[in-house]
């Protein structure tokens, strides 16, 4: 395996200057529903014209450049333990060029590290080998302001009246969209994992988010409620920024996970708008970046 | 629309109402949740002694948050080895982590605005009405475009709470911001909350 670790730079330089296509083309979408003069259009102007400077200065859509989190399929062989180191400078290269903010936090001394290198958790790598010759490494960069409005409930849930079904999934979706109100950067991006325990859950949720917006679920039942769950978040009328508003969330991303038979976890992740996801494919010396 | 330079007067202030645009310009200063800590218990409540350069700091500071503004905002530095500071992505953090704090720290240095994303509760609103003072939203994301209204960095302080927490003086040209939170105890965050959580009852009873 060859020394990737420029490849790296240049993932997580593009993840956080270059918003996806399908992303910035929901938000046009969104942008062109908003009534004419209203706080929330012109919020998705601001929005849009600065996805296009981030663009053309190649500096970070958001400074909250976030928790990198890495989901890397490697071929049989290849060291995982080199791989991180790569990952790791790149990381650390990224910050001292500005694409990203030293986020990396001591929870316990509450230094910041200064080149985002913290634990083993921070960055986030998850590695599967897999069969092939490809390396597919895919980047999210997920901000700390939708991070912190994200809820896991576990099924029934009293208050909200929602038991163990579609109907009660529905109910404390509809609940974490609520109560994010537009703290989580709105309209925001619904990553939804139904089952798992506590930890694989919120992973789900968040692995459910690399789906495109374009993309439907495979499953069409879960499709069709992907898309009824969009619907009624935005009739709450949050809007962009919760300046009140036609959109509040840009889409819903489902997946079901196994449970125990004693829990039942539904766990939400919100992206913000500046939902910063790329991919990167190694094949020998062709590297492609979508 | 109102163009708004610090320092802004009560007049200025109680002008304003929710849904007005502003461009705000003049020295303001950025601080979030490492920094309404340390001012709160240093300075407001004094429940911890002031130590290193934490009284040449307050110095520093209180003359420009008389009559100005605090920025919650984390940003990306470039320079951070020359010493050559340049704001590069500069976009608003999220501000309900200072209600606990928020409205002690507008009286206290009688602060005219807070400015930040997602707004703020019940006891900065009323200390909005207090002050007077009111809550500038920015576009929560926009951070290259909003960098673009920062002129230049001035000075900072406390570079030892990290980057992002740091106190970073600067001064802004035409930062464009919208008045969330009013000194009349108007508040478009309470406004919306309160309707969604009606149509949120009746898309759960449905």
């Amino acid at each position: 395996m060859d020394d990737l670790t420029s490849a790296f730079l240049e993932l997580i330089r593009l993840t956080s200057t270059d918003l996806s296509p399908d992303v910035e083309q929901s938000l046009i979408q969104a942008r062109d529903r908003e009534a004419a003069g209203s706080a929330a259009k012109s919020a998705l102007d601001a929005v849009l014209q600065n996805v296009t400077l981030a663009r053309e200065q190649s500096t970070p859509i958001c400074q909250d450049t976030g928790t990198p989190i890495f989901y890397v399929q490697y071929p049989l062989g290849w060291s995982t333990k080199k791989l991180r180191e790569q990952i790791r400078s790149a990381v650390a290269a990224a910050t001292s060029l500005a694409y990203l903010r030293p986020n990396a936090v001591d929870a316990i001394s509450g230094v910041n590290s200064g080149n985002n290198l913290g634990d083993e958790a921070f960055p986030t790598i998850h590695f599967d080998e897999i069969e092939g010759e490809e390396l597919i490494v895919d980047l999210m960069l997920k901000g700390g302001g939708c991070e912190n409005v994200g809820a896991q409930y576990s099924l029934p849930d009293r208050r909200l009246d929602a038991g163990r079904d579609m109907e009660g999934i529905r109910k404390v979706v509809l609940d974490a969209v609520c109560k994010a109100q537009g703290k989580g950067c709105a309209p925001g991006v619904l990553g939804v994992a139904v089952g798992g325990d506590r930890g694989s859950s919120y992973y789900g949720s968040k692995e459910a988010l690399f789906r495109k917006l374009d993309e439907p679920n495979p499953d069409p039942d879960l499709d069709s409620f992907e898309e009824r769950l969009t619907e009624e978040a935005n009739r709450l009328g949050i809007g962009p920024m919760g300046f009140g508003g036609a959109t509040t969330v840009l889409g819903t991303k489902i997946r079901g996970m196994h449970r125990l038979p004693a829990s039942f976890f539904v766990s939400v992740s919100y992206m913000c708008w500046a939902h910063r996801r790329r991919r990167m494919t190694v094949r020998g010396s062709d590297i492609q970046y979508s | 629309m109102y163009n708004l330079t610090i320092p802004i007067s009560d007049e200025q202030i109680r002008e304003l109402k929710i849904g007005d645009s502003v461009f705000l310009s003049g020295v303001i200063i950025t601080g979030r949740d490492t920094v309404h800590k340390w001012m709160i218990e240093t300075f407001v409540k004094e429940t911890r002694q002031p130590e290193g350069d934490d009284l040449e700091v307050y110095e520093a500071i209180k003359p420009l948050l008389d009559g100005g503004a605090i920025y919650h905002c984390g940003p990306v530095v470039a320079g951070l080895d020359s010493g050559d500071y340049r704001f590069v992505a500069a976009g608003p953090t999220t501000s309900t982590r200072e209600e606990p704090y928020q409205g002690d720290v507008m009286r206290h240095f009688n602060m005219k605005a807070v400015i930040g994303k997602g707004g703020m509760g019940s006891q900065t609103l009323a200390a909005c009405h207090e002050v007077p003072g009111v809550y500038l939203h920015a576009i929560g994301g926009a951070a290259s475009l909003i960098a673009q209204s920062v002129q230049r960095v001035i000075d900072v302080h406390k570079l030892d709470f990290g980057v992002p927490e740091a106190m970073w003086v600067i001064e802004v040209k035409d930062f464009p911001v919208v008045v969330t939170m009013d000194s009349h105890n108007s508040s478009i965050h309470a406004e919306v909350e309160t309707k969604s959580m009606v149509e949120l009852e009746r898309l759960l009873a449905s």
